[in-house]
């Protein structure tokens, strides 16, 4: 789990935070009610989260509240793995 | 009665809750035709007053033109007011098809469909032209109406961080097994008045054998040397491959909007694109005028270099009074303030002052970027603009914000 949360937190340093941006992010920042993450680039993060653990994670479940933090994310994606 | 109290509670409650989150738009009435100059009754029963409008999509100052009004009234004699029917029935004149030919000559495309909007345009063009196994990699700034749009049909989607070309290269790779990419952006961003360097993403379309939809609305009429938009700025005129723009704002301000670009995709919106197929076209006499509009910005350049001019006499005043702006040489000038409140503040009391600007903050704009975004027009006079930057710099004192960085400003009001 912690391997999963470090590699969820790396890639969102990379894919959403700017070089510029004053910005630190850790496993329980939130990413969509901060404005760091909107609604519509999130689709990026599933992208990743389904090609990186081959997994397929509907819509329903997707949400932003779940897209909210690394820790959510990583149950989310520790649900599906089985 | 199917409206009870308690859904009559359940509704009033949640404008109750936009208005506490600050998010609430209020109603402004304009009492006059739009021009740099209004007539505004604000707030809601207030005495009419004059202030000069610097929050319009005016950019070519088309909307009150005599010329064009007149052709507006010459097409309602010559067809009528309404259509009463869609596009495929019987709602198309003769003068649709030529506003579509005009359209498709001055943008130099092959073909152009008009839709009742550009923001039916963008709801409707994706569905039309891709599948389940396409992708849509779009900037993450573009406007809401594209990603509607994107949201609406089936294909898959990605986004690149804005205008980064390295990152939208990095998803062409990723999205190599697809069988179509769609590059998505804005010509010129509408809150921070930045150009998409269109000549690069054209670049990395070739390589990586995708397609570019751009979205022209604030550009179409005057960015390039004879305004024919963000294709003409950076030598691209050829390597678009579809455009969205509309007429309701510097074409005119009316209304509409059109898909134009290559035959076969401009086909495919008349055939499928639901709000093209659902809903009547422009009226007769929108037709009429945006025909009149087009024949004035082909025939001379005089209106986008003026705004040229006015857009860079603003840019330089506004930066010696001690703000701070955004954007490039775009007629979308964000004076930064980084603090909701402050933006807000600001933007009443310009009004007091008699210029008529509006603060933007979160969601609209990213959090911690609010400002106020001040659009000029070629209707605009040089004491025009003195007048804004004279207030702005009153406004500015009061505040104590003049000459200061985002850092100052964030110390003395946060984010």
């Amino acid at each position: 789990m912690d391997e999963m949360k470090d590699t969820i937190l790396e890639y969102i340093i990379d894919e959403y935070v700017d070089e510029d941006d004053d910005l630190e992010v850790t496993y329980d920042t939130p990413l969509i009610s901060s404005g760091i993450v909107d609604s519509f680039s999130m689709v990026s993060l599933k992208v990743f989260l389904e090609k990186k653990y081959k997994i397929s994670l509907p819509d329903s479940e997707a949400t932003p509240e779940a897209f909210d933090t690394v820790d959510s994310i990583c149950k989310l994606v520790d649900r599906h793995l089985g | 009665m199917a409206y009870s109290d308690r859904m009559r509670g359940m509704f009033a409650a949640e404008i109750e809750s936009i208005k506490e989150k600050g998010l609430y738009k209020e109603k402004r009435f304009i009492c006059s035709p739009q021009d740099a100059e209004i007539e505004v009754e604000y707030p809601e029963g207030a005495a009419h007053r004059k202030v000069l409008n610097f929050c319009a999509n005016n950019y070519l100052g088309l909307s009150s033109h005599p010329d064009v009004i007149a052709a507006a009234h010459a097409g309602l004699d010559a067809r009528g007011y309404g259509m009463s029917s869609v596009r495929f029935i019987c709602g198309t004149q003769d003068i649709h098809r030529e506003l579509q030919d005009r359209m498709s000559a001055f943008l130099g495309t092959e073909s152009t469909l008009l839709f009742p909007s550009c923001m039916d345009a963008n709801a409707g063009v994706f569905e039309a032209v891709l599948e389940a196994e396409d992708v849509i990699i779009a900037d993450r700034l573009i406007h809401a109406s594209l990603v509607d749009g994107i949201r609406l049909c089936s294909a898959q989607y990605d986004t690149f961080k804005h205008m980064n070309m390295a990152h939208l290269e990095k998803k062409l790779e990723l999205h190599r097994d697809k069988r179509t990419r769609l590059i998505v952006t804005d010509g010129v961003f509408s809150m921070d008045g930045d150009l998409i360097p269109l000549d690069e993403v054209c670049a990395l379309a070739d390589a990586y054998d995708a397609m570019v939809l751009v979205d022209d609305s604030h550009a179409s009429g005057f960015i390039g040397k004879t305004g024919r938009g963000t294709h003409e700025h950076f030598g691209v005129m050829d390597k678009v491959d579809l455009i969205t723009t509309t007429f309701g704002k510097g074409l005119g301000g009316a209304s509409g909007g059109c898909v134009s670009g290559r035959a076969e995709l401009v086909e495919l919106c008349r055939q499928k694109a639901r709000p093209y197929l659902f809903s009547n076209s422009l009226a007769p006499s929108i037709v009429a005028g945006s025909i009149k509009v087009l024949e004035l910005v082909s025939g001379s350049t005089e209106r986008r270099d003026k705004l040229e001019r006015n857009t860079r006499y603003f840019r330089e005043r506004i930066t010696a009074a001690g703000l701070q702006v955004g954007g490039q040489d775009t007629p979308i000038v964000p004076v930064m303030l980084y603090n909701a409140k402050l933006a807000n503040d600001m933007a009443r009391d310009m009004y007091a002052e008699g210029i008529y600007v509006i603060g933007f903050f979160f969601p609209v704009v990213p959090s911690g970027a609010a400002r106020i975004r001040v659009q000029l027009s070629a209707a605009h006079e040089t004491e025009h603009i003195d007048k804004a930057v004279a207030a702005f710099r009153k406004i500015g004192e009061k505040y104590g914000i003049l000459g200061l960085d985002k850092k100052g400003i964030v110390e003395k009001y946060g984010l």
